[in-house]
């Protein structure tokens, strides 16, 4: 669609593959618009920053954010399970709030998650946020955890790290085009080293452009997988700006 | 009038007016009163005798006295400038008479002891600000600082009712009553198209009587002089830089002592300024002055106002209101008016003496600005007023004010919904929603109550609500007031040398947003305070700039300062242009233009809606010329294509100006309409403002962005303060998240109702857009054209240029990754 105006914005594209198929450090990955990495070696899905319990993080701090984030990240995910069966779900860290959050899961929620666990392995990656182990919830607790030719871990070491898988930033990207420009929760990887969109409902993002993100990526190798409303969009990082 | 007052008048050779007599009459019998006045009347000093006379009488107050440690007199003013401005002015007739009155004023920039001693040591009057005034009502000692009140001043109470900053104070106003009883109110106000508004707003409203200030009115002085600019350049079909006017601009500089040259946004007053300093070869000093700007370098382009050392100021609405300028003696409008009440109020800048004619010159930056220009000047001459009114109490507002209430003492909830309800804005707000605002200020208001052991206000066995702990009230004091801004980062300058960036150091500039930054990239340039800048990078949370070079910036593409064109001046441009024996005011090259339209199609009529169809470079466009602003017409415009699409026209996109909106698709929609398949009245059927309108509002961004601005104010998410998102992790609150998990989860809630309402009013002119879908139907003309007339020629120039913030753009994306897969082939 041309113009100054998006009130057509529901027309799909129909090109373009719905998820973005990559290589990082010789293992072959998915990324799916749901937020979520697929590993198809190892029937392997990865989830990162869920931030479960976040509306009742801040409530507790004085901030009553709608207490329905814990459901909506929850029914994402369960759908992302239903989907790919996986043998294994990494959740990378900061799967809750803050650290009382997993403590403090309402009932409800509790066993929906127990129920997500059923018949398949879980792990839980320590997070800045919840940097113990959850508690009353099944899986097993690591800082690190590697698969194939990847390292799992939450926050991105500096300087090289083939094969990372890390989370932590909530990358983003924001691709500018005739003047408009549009910022979406990414995947970003330059093949050594993949960076995990944020999954949890209420998570913020930070831009590939941070300068927190300096030095973790080969900047001429580096693609965000931007997360559309039915697909994947593919956009090289000195391409952003057109 | 008492001495030493009449003898202070009498020294000075003045007379005091009958307005101020009158006022200090009234006010002295019991009475809260709105005196409208122009300016140059002794508005202020009016409205400050009253207290002066009394204060006076009183003498000094004993030390520990009730009076001591009470204020006596509250002035508020819109503008922090204006207080500071006011404080000067006053000090001197309190100097020569020897008053025993001591003059404060409190602002944002006060220090924090001056701020605290305050509390405890007030003065007489206080100058100060609206959200001033709602952290001190707000505070454990209000009850003993407002006791011995006896007069609140509202200055430009006109241009303070009309937001939620006026919602905020008449909330204040209210609780300000039951703290000092006998406090009688005094508003000043330029001329307003609904007086009455403003006595009900002064005075508690009840349900059984129509409670009303009392009014004195005094009668505008000398009829301005206002001419359209003459200029022999040719005048641009669109676009709003007015660059064709500038030697122009300049020469009227050159012939005047102090012009102030107004126009509508930020990026305006940037472009003007860089354009008139380019041809200025006589180096005239020439300022410049919008809100953006660093403090300090206001205070300076203000202080050489004020000494008359200045030949032009290039302004925004900053400097709209009533401060005295020194000796103005032109005004020069740039860009249109969009409103008669505010070209009248710009105008009164020049020559503050009421007796004698202000002078303006009005420069249309396109020729439909030419129109509007000139039914502006029919309707300052006719003295027509086109204020908005104040509209509905927000209740995000309400919320914010309920936990300031809370921070201050337990309250009653009825005691409070009674205060509440006395305040004009919320006189019609029913108990339910008044509740509901409580439980929402207490846990958020959802139905899930998950949040009660997190409660912020509490209702304790003796029926009172209660703050839970200090840190609530702290969390209210960092979050107050209603202007809610993009987020912005300060712009600071250094060096570069060899190539690389020296240390900080260099002096800041002023702020700008955010977004805006975000979309350049190290090494891009553009205006701003007044010069071309490098952009170098961001480095915690400071935006660093140097000195560019280049002739062509890229200019800051500002959101706010945006006016819509009035519903009166819109209705005169259409009656003028319907009209062939009005022209003659108008330049040639513009009435030529129109009888060219009439030629070629017809000129849209007052009272019905002309639609053109016409194809041009393998599309076909449908131009119409509402003229009702470019808020409802973008509206209009959402819908239509929402509608053209079922109709199967194939609709590709619009875009929208204040006079006209043109949608292009696929279909030769000119042929559809012909042979039956597009039926205008049904495409134009009122009812587009039910299902499809909320369908669209869903997934707007624009809501999101009102409701963000609910959010905040309501205390929902803490405002953004500078300095404390530091940089690595940022842990900020996406409010457009909240919005759709809310929205899904709990579609009625009390602050998507908020939302809507805000919408409603201003952001989508949704009122407006329903009264002319009413006024339009069954008086739609149709003019099937072969090619574009002249009429749609402006419009047809701004496609492409427009840009719509924020949308998100699927389509963008999509073309985004095509790059991508291009450059991946390209390389099998």
């Amino acid at each position: 669609m041309h113009g100054a105006n998006a009130a057509l914005e529901s027309d799909t594209p129909a090109t373009g593959p719905l998820t973005a198929e990559l290589s990082v450090n010789g293992t072959a990955v998915v990324c799916d618009r749901m937020g979520v990495l697929w590993l198809p070696g190892s029937a392997t899905l990865v989830v990162s920053d869920l931030h479960l319990e976040k509306g009742a993080a801040f409530a507790r701090r004085g901030m009553m954010l709608p207490p329905y984030d814990t459901a909506a990240t929850l029914s994402r995910l369960g759908a992302a399970i239903a989907s790919y069966a996986p043998r294994l779900v990494i959740s990378l860290g900061d799967s809750f709030h803050d650290r009382i959050g997993s403590a403090h899961l309402p009932e409800c929620y509790r066993e929906q998650l127990q129920g997500l666990q059923r018949g398949r392995d879980w792990v839980w990656i320590e997070g800045n946020h919840d940097p113990d182990r959850p508690v009353g919830l099944e899986g097993s607790f690591c800082s690190e955890l590697h698969v194939e030719s990847l390292v799992f871990r939450h926050e991105p070491k500096a300087g090289a790290a083939d094969g990372e898988i890390a989370g932590h930033l909530h990358p983003t990207a924001r691709v500018i085009r005739r003047g408009k420009g549009v910022r979406r929760p990414c995947f970003a990887s330059d093949g050594k080293r993949l960076l995990m969109p944020a999954f949890g409902a209420t998570t913020g993002g930070l831009e590939l452009r941070h300068p927190a993100m300096r030095g973790l990526f080969d900047r001429t190798r580096l693609v965000a997988h931007l997360i559309g409303r039915e697909r994947i969009y593919s956009v090289a990082y000195n391409r952003m700006n057109g | 009038m008492p001495e030493p007052f009449l003898g202070w008048f009498a020294s000075r050779g003045w007379q005091p007016r009958a307005h101020q007599l009158e006022l200090l009459s009234e006010t002295a019998a019991g009475r809260s009163m709105l005196l409208i006045a122009p300016t140059g009347a002794g508005k202020t000093l009016a409205g400050f005798l009253p207290s002066l006379t009394e204060l006076a009488a009183r003498g000094k107050p004993k030390p520990g006295s009730a009076g001591a440690r009470s204020l006596h007199t509250l002035y508020i003013s819109p503008l922090k400038a204006l207080a500071v401005d006011i404080e000067r002015n006053l000090a001197r007739p309190v100097e020569e008479m020897g008053l025993p009155v001591r003059i404060e004023t409190r602002t944002g920039d006060t220090p924090q002891s001056k701020r605290a001693r305050q509390r405890t040591d007030p003065p007489d009057i206080l100058l100060t600000t609206p959200e001033q005034v709602s952290l001190l009502i707000a505070n454990t000692h209000a009850e003993r600082l407002f006791s011995g009140l006896r007069y609140v001043i509202f200055d430009e109470l006109h241009s303070l009712i009309s937001s939620k900053r006026g919602h905020l104070l008449s909330l204040a106003l209210a609780r300000l009553r039951k703290l000092a009883p006998g406090l009688r109110t005094i508003g000043l106000s330029a001329t307003v198209a609904d007086p009455e508004e403003l006595q009900r707003w002064l005075v508690p409203q009840s349900r059984l009587t129509d409670e009303r200030a009392g009014r004195i009115t005094v009668a505008g002085g000398a009829s301005p002089i206002i001419t359209i600019l003459e200029s022999e350049e040719r005048i641009p079909w669109s676009g709003h830089s007015a660059r064709y006017a500038i030697p122009d601009v300049y020469q009227t500089i050159k012939d005047h002592r102090t012009t102030l040259i107004f126009v509508n946004t930020r990026s305006q007053a940037e472009l003007l300024f860089q354009e008139l300093w380019r041809i200025n070869d006589d180096s005239l000093p020439i300022a410049l002055h919008h809100g953006s700007l660093d403090a300090a370098q206001r205070r300076r382009v203000e202080a050489a106002m004020g000494r008359n050392e200045l030949r032009a100021v290039v302004a925004t609405s900053t400097l709209d209101l009533g401060i005295d300028w020194g000796d103005v003696d032109l005004v020069v409008h740039v860009g249109a008016p969009k409103g008669a009440s505010r070209l009248a109020q710009r105008i009164g800048r020049a020559n503050h003496r009421m007796d004698e004619p202000s002078r303006a010159i009005l420069t249309p930056a396109n020729r439909f600005e030419v129109l509007e220009c000139q039914a502006a000047i029919d309707a300052n001459y006719v003295g027509a007023q086109d204020t908005p009114s104040g509209g509905d109490g927000g209740l995000d507002v309400l919320a914010q004010h309920v936990l300031g209430m809370a921070a201050a003492a337990p309250f009653d909830a009825e005691d409070l919904y009674a205060e509440v309800t006395s305040a004009s804005p919320y006189s019609d707000l029913d108990r339910e929603t008044f509740d509901k605002v409580i439980d929402f200020v207490a846990t958020g208001g959802y139905a899930l109550k998950s949040y009660e052991r997190y409660a912020r206000i509490r209702k304790r066995a003796d029926g009172l609500w209660r703050i839970s702990n200090q840190q609530v009230a702290q969390q209210y004091r960092l979050n107050i007031g209603t202007i809610i801004e993009a987020p912005m980062l300060n712009v600071r300058m250094t060096s570069r040398k060899n190539g690389t960036l020296s240390g900080r150091g260099g002096p800041p500039l002023g702020k700008v947003e955010e977004y805006f930054l975000e979309t350049l990239a190290p090494g891009d340039t553009f205006l701003f305070s007044g010069k071309i800048l490098r952009f170098e990078g961001i480095r915690e949370n400071e935006c660093l700039v140097s000195k560019a070079w280049d002739q062509d910036p890229k200019v800051p593409a500002y959101a706010g300062g945006k006016f819509p064109l009035s519903t009166y001046l819109a209705d005169s441009v259409r009656a003028m242009i319907a009209d062939p024996t009005k022209w003659g005011a108008l330049p040639d090259q513009v009435s030529d233009w129109l009888r060219m339209q009439q030629q070629v199609s017809q000129l849209p009529s007052s009272d019905s809606l002309l639609i053109e169809t016409f194809p041009r470079a393998e599309r076909f466009f449908m131009v119409l010329y509402p003229f009702e602003g470019r808020i409802a017409h973008q509206t209009l415009g959402m819908l239509l294509t929402r509608r053209l699409e079922r109709m199967r026209a194939q609709p590709l996109g619009f875009v929208a100006t204040d006079y006209s909106l043109a949608v292009w698709g696929l279909e030769d929609m000119g042929a559809m309409i012909s042979d039956g398949r597009l039926d205008l009245a049904e495409l134009f059927d009122e009812d587009m403002l039910g299902d499809d309108l909320d369908a669209w509002l869903n997934e707007s961004w624009m809501l999101k962005r009102t409701f963000r601005a609910c959010a905040v104010i309501s205390g929902l998410i803490e405002k953004r303060h500078p300095g404390q998102e530091k940089s690595g992790r940022q842990v900020t609150v996406s409010a457009d998240l909240i919005y759709d998990v809310l929205r899904t989860h709990e579609p009625d809630h009390i602050l998507l109702q908020a939302t809507r309402a805000d919408a409603a009013q201003g952001l989508l002119d949704i009122q407006r857009l329903g009264a002319m879908l009413k006024r339009i139907k069954g008086h739609i003309q149709h003019r099937a054209l072969e090619r574009i007339s002249p009429l749609a020629v402006p419009i047809m120039l701004e496609i492409g240029r427009e840009t719509v913030a924020g949308e998100a753009h699927e389509s963008i994306l999509a073309e985004a990754a095509e790059d991508l897969l291009t450059e991946a082939q390209n390389q099998i």
